[in-house]
Formats: structure tokens, sequence, C-alpha cells
């Protein structure tokens, strides 16, 4: 399978790293993902095959670390922690704004495929909190209101993006 | 390794450095209660059933992790430690569902054993349990999830010791889950291991899964039917309409040579026992017709006709074959059926390996065959040809585990890149056909290096092996039907000149070596005896045809000439086997005994219905030459053992079956008292008596008065009557002087892991295998860890 020069770079100075191949897998699977935007089938053979593991190996690993996922999602993971730091200050009604707001649930994808959402465990960002993380961005202090403003800020990248 | 001093709740002991404390506690006497830990995997520490209690420590630590150390002070009861079991016991029965009544497991459930001892009745969760409907996930294995505690068990075992790798874990947490490979199903070898070793009912099998509670079975160990390994299989019987059932197959044994092992064949192949095509009576060919007769007509025209033909042209006009899937004690009768009664040596089997060239290779060498035991502990092993995870699926068992527990070096030559390559320290690819260049090369022929190389094996790949192999000890040589005559004799020697050196020759019946032992050759007697040699069997039988007989090919050739006037086929199916010409025996009257109309009932006069391995009692010998027991499991009204069926035609032949059979010896049974203080005299003095084979043999039908015979004159077969009483394995020494055969006529089995000659075929478990794999496209192996 052909993957990124980028990835196969850090593939390969990454493999020498550890006594044993199988350690590099989830930083890979991690870049692979960023890149396909989900771990396909194709991915999986690919890694299993390469790590000398078995697909239900590679795919056990997956299923164990929730940042990793074979199923497609939005551009946009909307991830909103409701650990205890956020939940005292406001983070499940963040959580349930956004359920509203975007018309789906924890784990779902909007139509248009730009947002997915999910509920998280803390994501140490506590002493900003509510928190959520998107993608790689974090958003912190979050109240409804900001929350909508985070939201349409990536919808308009978006319309840029497409109208230029 | 060096001893190290433990205190277990106040008992001062040493043990062995590096034991781990659960079985130090063991081998104390302690039962600490564990899930996750079995003996022989990886550790896991996920139950957490194990805890103890360690001096100095401040918490309660797992007993199955923890290596002992120099003065460790341990406790392994106390309120503490009760109560933090108990509560893992709560936390597992959490979601557990309450199934028990309807379970497969229920009655020999660990956690119902746990719960018990612990009292956990009661539960502070209230939680609604996540029913999961039970899954399929191949003809074998069946998953039901909310039952699985996730003790990984099933995981360690398809992984570590099956080399399989077809069972992971999913997701984290209390969402874990068992995960076949194939995302909803299973595709695997089928072997069952990881179903019998779950603690609780959550993996059940096929063949058993709602068929009846385990306390309503009594069970039998006995040795399987399907390959020469002779793992011994517990049968769980109970009673029918038709005699008695086997409904189930495991190894709760595990003292047998297979240890936890059985594949597919030993736990779930019993079932053509019971399949409706089995012949349940005599049958009779009237007007071209196989008519159904009583054993009384089927003795009286069989003894009448064998009687006349013996007397009008003699015995050379009889053939006899015999079985690889008969006892020891009805192959040695036959042939000396064949021998005195009949007066003939035209006796043939099926023959798989080479034994008598073996034999001939190792005269005069003692301790030069290994035993399924040794297998798992030399410290090298050398396999040339066969491939043992599909033919002897035991033997690569034992080879992959000691590789695995003892880091035994294991050396691999094949023309195919079988399985066992993964485990193994130097894998030579040869070409097909070039065993016998490759044993040339070991002996130091460098001129044949030529036909061995390949892209896979260069010449040095092939040089340094030799090297390495003439610098080991003790090592193991095990081939297949690859090597025979002479190139296995030059095997034996070169093999020879490593010291401790020991050899194991394959055949693929379960008593295909018993076969060969007991001298079911046109040339052999008993221990590879020439005919022409036969002095000591002359004496004690009275007498006995000196020049060989025929072979099977050469029977079907003097039938065709007209010679061969009766033909007389104990438990085997030539006509389909070798390809037979059906109308070869046209004229010939032909009997034969079986448990189905095979390809040779077509050619047969009169077909007897005859019994298995799980229904008689005797012995089989396994390739290995290791001496087992068969007891008497199940039981179909209307079927007799071969061994009874022949001494009835011999009886109605007019011959005098004390002759055949040395029963009854002038003893008197001792009945002994039945009240007052000796009362049960009587059994301990049989249990002695039968200790030194002096038990009295009451019938003509008694196994164990050939058995008597059999230890007597067959050399190698020797040794303890009583240890082999007791259940044990015996190894015999394969003995005589042997003979070079006609390399052809050695045709091998070649079943794999699904399929058992005739045995097969009528096997629901193997068909419903090797249906559903049909359905597939092929799977190839999948990466080791
Ligand atoms: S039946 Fe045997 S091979 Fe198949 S999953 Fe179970 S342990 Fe593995
Ligand atoms: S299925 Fe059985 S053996 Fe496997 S983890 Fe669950 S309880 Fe243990
Ligand atoms: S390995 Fe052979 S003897 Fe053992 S269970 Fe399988 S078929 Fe039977
Ligand atoms: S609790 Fe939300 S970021 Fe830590
Ligand atoms: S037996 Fe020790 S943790 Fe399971």
């Amino acid at each position: 399978m052909k993957l990124s020069d980028q990835f196969e770079q850090r593939f390969h100075a990454m493999i020498n790293h550890y006594p044993t191949k199988r350690s590099v897998l989830v930083p890979s699977l991690l870049y692979a993902q960023d890149e396909l935007g989900y771990l396909t089938d194709e991915l999986i053979a690919e890694m299993a095959q390469r790590l000398d593991l078995t697909d239900l190996e590679i795919r056990n690993v997956i299923s164990y670390y929730s940042m990793l996922t074979t199923q497609p999602r939005g551009k946009f993971n909307v991830q909103v922690c409701t650990n205890i730091a956020c939940m005292l200050r406001g983070g499940e009604e963040i959580l349930d704004h956004c359920k509203r707001k975007l018309g789906i649930g924890h784990k779902g994808t909007t139509r248009d495929g730009l947002f997915s959402l999910e509920e998280v465990e803390c994501i140490g960002a506590c002493s900003w909190a509510p928190a959520a993380q998107v993608n790689y961005d974090f958003h912190e202090n979050l109240t409804p209101e900001r929350m909508n403003e985070v939201l349409q800020d990536y919808r308009r990248k978006v319309h840029q993006q497409e109208n230029c | 390794m060096a001893d190290v001093n433990i205190t277990l709740d106040g008992k001062k002991l040493t043990a062995p450095a590096g034991t781990l404390l659960i079985e130090a506690c063991k081998n104390a006497g302690i039962e600490v209660p564990s899930f996750c830990y079995y003996p022989g995997f990886s550790l896991q520490g996920a139950c957490r059933m194990c805890l103890v209690k360690i001096e100095k420590v401040p918490k309660l630590q797992t007993a199955c992790t923890t290596v002992i150390g120099e003065g460790m002070i341990v406790t392994t009861d106390s309120p503490e430690i009760h109560q933090a079991r108990k509560s893992m016991v709560e936390l597992l029965l959490g979601n557990h569902p309450l199934d028990c009544p309807v379970c497969d497991a229920g009655g020999e459930c660990e956690l119902q054993d746990m719960t018990f001892a612990y009292g956990a009745a009661e539960s502070k969760y209230i939680d609604i349990k996540n029913h999961r409907e039970e899954q399929q996930w191949s003809p074998v294995v069946y998953f039901d999830r909310p039952r699985c505690i996730l003790c990984y068990r099933c995981v360690r075992v398809c992984g570590e010791g099956m080399d399989v790798w077809a069972l992971g874990i999913q997701n984290r947490g209390v969402a874990s889950v068992i995960a076949p490979n194939k995302e909803d199903h299973l595709e695997c070898e089928e072997c069952g291991m990881c179903i019998d070793i779950c603690p609780v009912g959550a993996l059940t099998s096929g063949a058993y899964r709602y068929k009846t509670r385990p306390w309503e079975m009594k069970h039998i160990d006995t040795t399987c039917t399907h390959c020469g390994d002779g793992c011994r299989t517990t049968l769980g019987v109970r009673r029918a309409d038709t005699g008695i059932e086997i409904v189930r197959g495991d190894n709760r044994d595990k003292s047998g040579i297979n240890g936890d092992f059985l594949c597919i064949k030993g736990r779930y192949a019993f079932d053509f026992v019971d399949n409706e095509q089995r012949i349940k009576q005599p049958l009779i060919r009237k007007d071209g017709r196989l008519t159904p007769s009583s054993w009384e007509e089927a003795f009286e025209l069989i003894g009448r006709r064998f009687a006349e033909i013996c007397g009008r042209e003699g015995g050379r006009a009889i053939g006899v074959i015999g079985s690889s899937k008969t006892s020891n004690e009805e192959n040695y009768l036959l042939q000396k059926f064949a021998r005195v009664v009949l007066g003939t040596n035209n006796i043939d089997h099926h023959r798989t390996g080479d034994f008598p060239a073996f034999a001939r290779a190792l005269a005069g060498k003692l301790d030069a065959t290994a035993s399924m035991r040794d297998v798992f502990k030399a410290p090298a092993m050398l396999v040339i040809g066969n491939d043992p995870t599909n033919q002897h699926p035991l033997l690569a068992w034992q080879i992959r585990n000691n590789v695995r527990l003892h880091r035994s070096r294991l050396y691999v030559i094949n023309s195919q890149p079988i399985k066992l390559r993964r485990q193994a320290t130097a894998f030579a690819h040869i070409p097909a056909g070039s065993e016998a260049k490759l044993v040339a090369l070991l002996a130091g022929d460098d001129s044949v290096l030529d036909v061995l190389v390949s892209e896979n094996t260069p010449r040095e790949a092939l040089l340094s092996l030799r090297d390495r192999l003439r610098g080991e000890q003790n090592l193991v040589i095990i081939f297949g039907a690859e090597l025979r005559g002479e190139e296995m004799a030059r095997l034996v020697k070169v093999g020879s000149a490593v010291s401790g050196a020991k050899f194991v020759c394959l055949g693929d019946y379960a008593n295909s070596r018993g076969a060969a032992d007991m001298g079911l050759y046109p040339d052999l007697l008993p221990g590879y005896l020439p005919v022409t040699q036969g002095k000591t069997f002359r004496e004690e039988w009275g007498g006995l045809p000196d020049a060989p007989g025929l072979t099977i090919p050469q029977m079907v050739d003097a039938a065709k000439a007209g010679q061969l006037k009766a033909l007389y086929v104990v438990g085997a199916n030539p006509v389909a086997r070798f390809n037979i010409d059906p109308f070869a025996f046209a004229k010939s009257f032909v009997v034969m005994q079986d448990m189905f109309l095979t390809e040779t009932a077509l050619i047969a006069d009169v077909v007897l219905p005859g019994a298995n391995a799980y229904e008689k009692s005797g012995t089989f010998t396994n390739t290995c030459g290791d001496l087992q027991l068969l007891r008497k499991a199940g039981e179909v009204t209307g079927t007799k053992p071969d061994f009874e069926i022949i001494v009835r035609i011999a009886e109605r032949m007019g011959f005098d079956v004390r002759k055949l059979v040395p029963f009854g010896g002038g003893m008197w049974a001792d009945m002994g008292q039945s009240r007052g203080a000796q009362s049960g005299e009587a059994d301990r003095h049989s249990v002695w008596l039968e200790a030194h084979g002096l038990e009295t043999k009451l019938s003509p039908f008694d196994p164990m008065a050939i058995l008597d015979e059999i230890q007597r004159l067959v050399p190698g077969y020797h040794v303890s009557r009583r240890t082999l009483l007791s259940g044990t394995d015996q190894h015999t020494r394969i003995g005589g002087p042997g003979i070079l055969h006609n390399p052809e006529l050695i045709v091998p089995a070649n079943d794999d892991l699904f399929t058992s000659g005739t045995l097969g075929r009528y096997s629901r478990a193997l068909n419903s295998v090797l249906e559903n794999q049909r359905r597939k496209p092929v799977e190839t192996e999948v990466a080791a860890d």
C-alpha cells in the first residue's frame, strides 16, 4: 500500500528504536490515521504484514485506544471533555449543546461530513475548564456561545478553502 | 537451581529459586485459587483471585506472577484475603448470567466452585446485565459472551500453544471482549483447546453443547483412534437405547502423553460411532444382494467355506488383510489365526511407514527410539519430511512446546514450507523427493549439494545445518514415509553418530505401528521376525507355514488368476485404498468385518458388523512405540469386537480355540468373601493377579489372554503390566531382525487435520468443518507474534 513519504520516513526512523517491531504499531497507526482519516482494512493488512502480526492483533490494539478508529470520521473531530474539572464547570452542558447544535450524538458524524462529536475523558486542560479539542486544537473556557463561534470558525475555514 | 527458603502459612519450606509462588503453594499442598493462571502459558495477572499476603509488602500480591524470594513469609488465607477474593468473584458475577442450569459448564465450572467457596452470593451491583446473544464462530466453536470472565486462557492456548493466533481481545475495561480472527467467525485448526481450557461455559462446542449434564456421564479414558500419535482422550458416556452412547470427548485426564492437548479428531470425531449408516447386523450376499442375516447363519457359512477351502486347497488359497485401527491383541490374534488356523502366511495390511526397515536399522541398538514424552524434553530435534501439524498433531504440539518452554533447537528439512518451520532454528527447504540426497549430505557426501540447493536454501545454509547437527547431543530424529529401506538405514547410521540420538519413524494410523509390530506381514512374524526364522513361534504354536505369503497386490493377482479362493478382510478397505479392480475377487469368497459398507463391501459375500476402538478393550502402540490401553467406552447393540469374531470363526472351523487364545489355564476364580472382616479380599487379590498378568482369563474373548502371549513372545513388549493397567503409557522397544521390503507397498494415508480415512467420512464433526471450509476461500497461514 502506498503511504506518504513523510509516513515512510517516520516509520523507518522509528522501527530501529525499539527491541521489538510491534512497538512502533501505535505511533504508526496514529500517523496513518492522520493521513487517511481513519484506519482502513488495507492499512491494517499492511501494518500486519510489516510488523509480522495478525490482522486480529492490529484490530485488538485499535479497539483498545479510543483515539484510533476504523470508522470514517468528520473533517473536524470535536472532543468535549466531561471529566471532573470540566464537569464541575459545565462540560456536560457544552456536550449537550454540541449534540443539539450538530444534530448528532456521541461518536456521530454530521451528514455533510464536516463534524464528528465525541465525549472524552480529561484532555489535560483542566485549568481552563471546560475544554474541548478539535482535531489537534484546544478550545478552552467554553460557554455555549463560545462553542458556537468555534464551530462557526471551522465551517468558515472550509468555505474559504472551497471558494479559492 | 539453588533452593530458597520460604514460609507458607507457617510451614517452613524450600523450593527451587525461580518458582512461582502459586506453584510453590501447590507443591506444598496449598490451593491458591486462580482463573487466569494456567501452567505452561505466559502469565496474565488478570483475574486477581490468587491474592496472598506477603510480609513486608503493603498490599496483597498475586501469587501467580510473584517469584519466590529468600525468606519470604506468605499467608494464603486470612479474613482480609478471603474478603478480597470474595470481592473479585462478586465483580465477575456482576455481569455473569445466572444460566448455570442450562450452561454446558454447570457442575464443572470454576466460577461456580469459587462462588461456592467464597460465598459471594450477594451483590452490591444492581445494574442491568449486558446481555449478548450466543454466537457461532465455526462448526466447532460457540461463544457466549456474557459468561466470559476474561481470563485470556483461550487467547494464550490458541496463540502460544497451538501457534494459530486465532483469538484476540478487543476494547478495554468492562467492554473487553474475546474476538475471533475473522470479525464474526473463526478460521482456525478447530482443535477445541480454547473450549476445554475455558474455566466457565463461555466457549462451548458444537459437538457437546446442550446435550447432557456432566454428572449424567461416566468418564472413560482411552486412546484416540484417529492418528498414529496416541493421545489419551476421555470419553463421557451414558446409557442409550442402542447400548452405550458416547456424548463427549475431552482430555480432563491430563496425565496422558498428550498433557493438555487433543486435536479436533480426538476431541470431537468420536461421532462416527453412532452414524446411522453403521452396520448392526451381519449381511450375507444372496442372489447378488447383501441380505440381513443372523450371526449364527453367518458364522456357520464362513466356518464351513473357510474349512472347505483350507481342506481342499490348503491355506495358500486364502488371503487375510488386517487393519491399522484394530488393537494389538486383535492384530496378533488375526495373524495367528491366519498362520495357525488357516495355515497361510498370506497376510498383509495397509502399510504407512517402513517399520520393518526401521527394526532392521536399529537391530542391536538399545534405547534408540524416542517416546512421545521424550520429544517434549529433547534438547534438539530434527524433522525430515512429513507435515506433523497436519498429520501428527500431537507430535507437532510436543515439538512446538518443547521449543517454546524448553528452548529446544528444532531443525526442519522439508520439500514444503510446513508450519513447523516457524519454530525452527534452521529450516532447509529442499526439492521434492530429495530427502534421500539430504541424508547423503548429512553423511558427508558433498556431491549432492547441487541437487539440494535452492533459492531459499543456499549451499552455506545446508552445510551449516550439517555442522550444527553434528554438534548436537541427545538429538531426537523424526522422519516421515519419505525415508524408507536403505535410505532410512543410512539416516539411522548417520544419526547414531550423534551421542544419545533417538529416532521416531512415522506411521499414520492409530495402530499402524502395532499392526507392524504384531506381524501383519506375509514374510514377518510378530516382532519383525522373518517367517523363515520363526522357531519360537513354531514351537509355541505347534507349526506354521515356512514360505512367505502374498502381499496385497499379489493377492489381487492370485485372485485374478483364480488361485485365491477366499479373502478375509478385517477392518480395512483395500478396494478404495489400493484402487483394486473390484472384479478381481469376483470368484473368491470374500468376508469382511467393518463398521460401514465401504467400497470393499461391493465385493464381499459376508459382511460382519465390527466394533471400533472405542468399543473394546486392548492396547494400541503409537508411532513412537508407546503402548497404551484401550478401554471400552461405547457399545452399539448388534456389533461385536473383531477379537470375538475371529475366535468364533476359528471355533466354527472346528479349531480348538484354546490353542488360539490361551485362556482359562487351569486356575479357579477366587470369588473371595462377601461379608465379614475379609470382605473385599477378592478385589485386592485380583488387583495383584491382574498386575502380574496372572488373573484368570475366563473366556476366549478376553484380549488380555493374548496380551499375555504378546508380552511373552514379542521382543520389546516386555513392559510392566501393572504400570500399563494404571493407565500409563509404556515405551516398547522395536525388536527383531527386521527386513528390507519393497518400498512401493508403503502408501501414506495423507490424512490432514480434518480427515481420518474411513472414520472421517462418517464423522459429522469433521464433515461439518470440511463443508464449512469449502464454502470459504482458502486461508493462508497467519503470521506469528
Ligand atoms: S479451536 Fe483451537 S485453533 Fe480454533 S480458536 Fe480454539 S484454540 Fe484456536
Ligand atoms: S472465553 Fe473462557 S477462556 Fe476465554 S477469556 Fe473468556 S472465560 Fe477465559
Ligand atoms: S493428535 Fe492424533 S491421536 Fe491425538 S487427538 Fe489428534 S488424531 Fe487423536
Ligand atoms: S477534566 Fe476536562 S480537561 Fe481535565
Ligand atoms: S491467577 Fe493470579 S491474577 Fe489470575
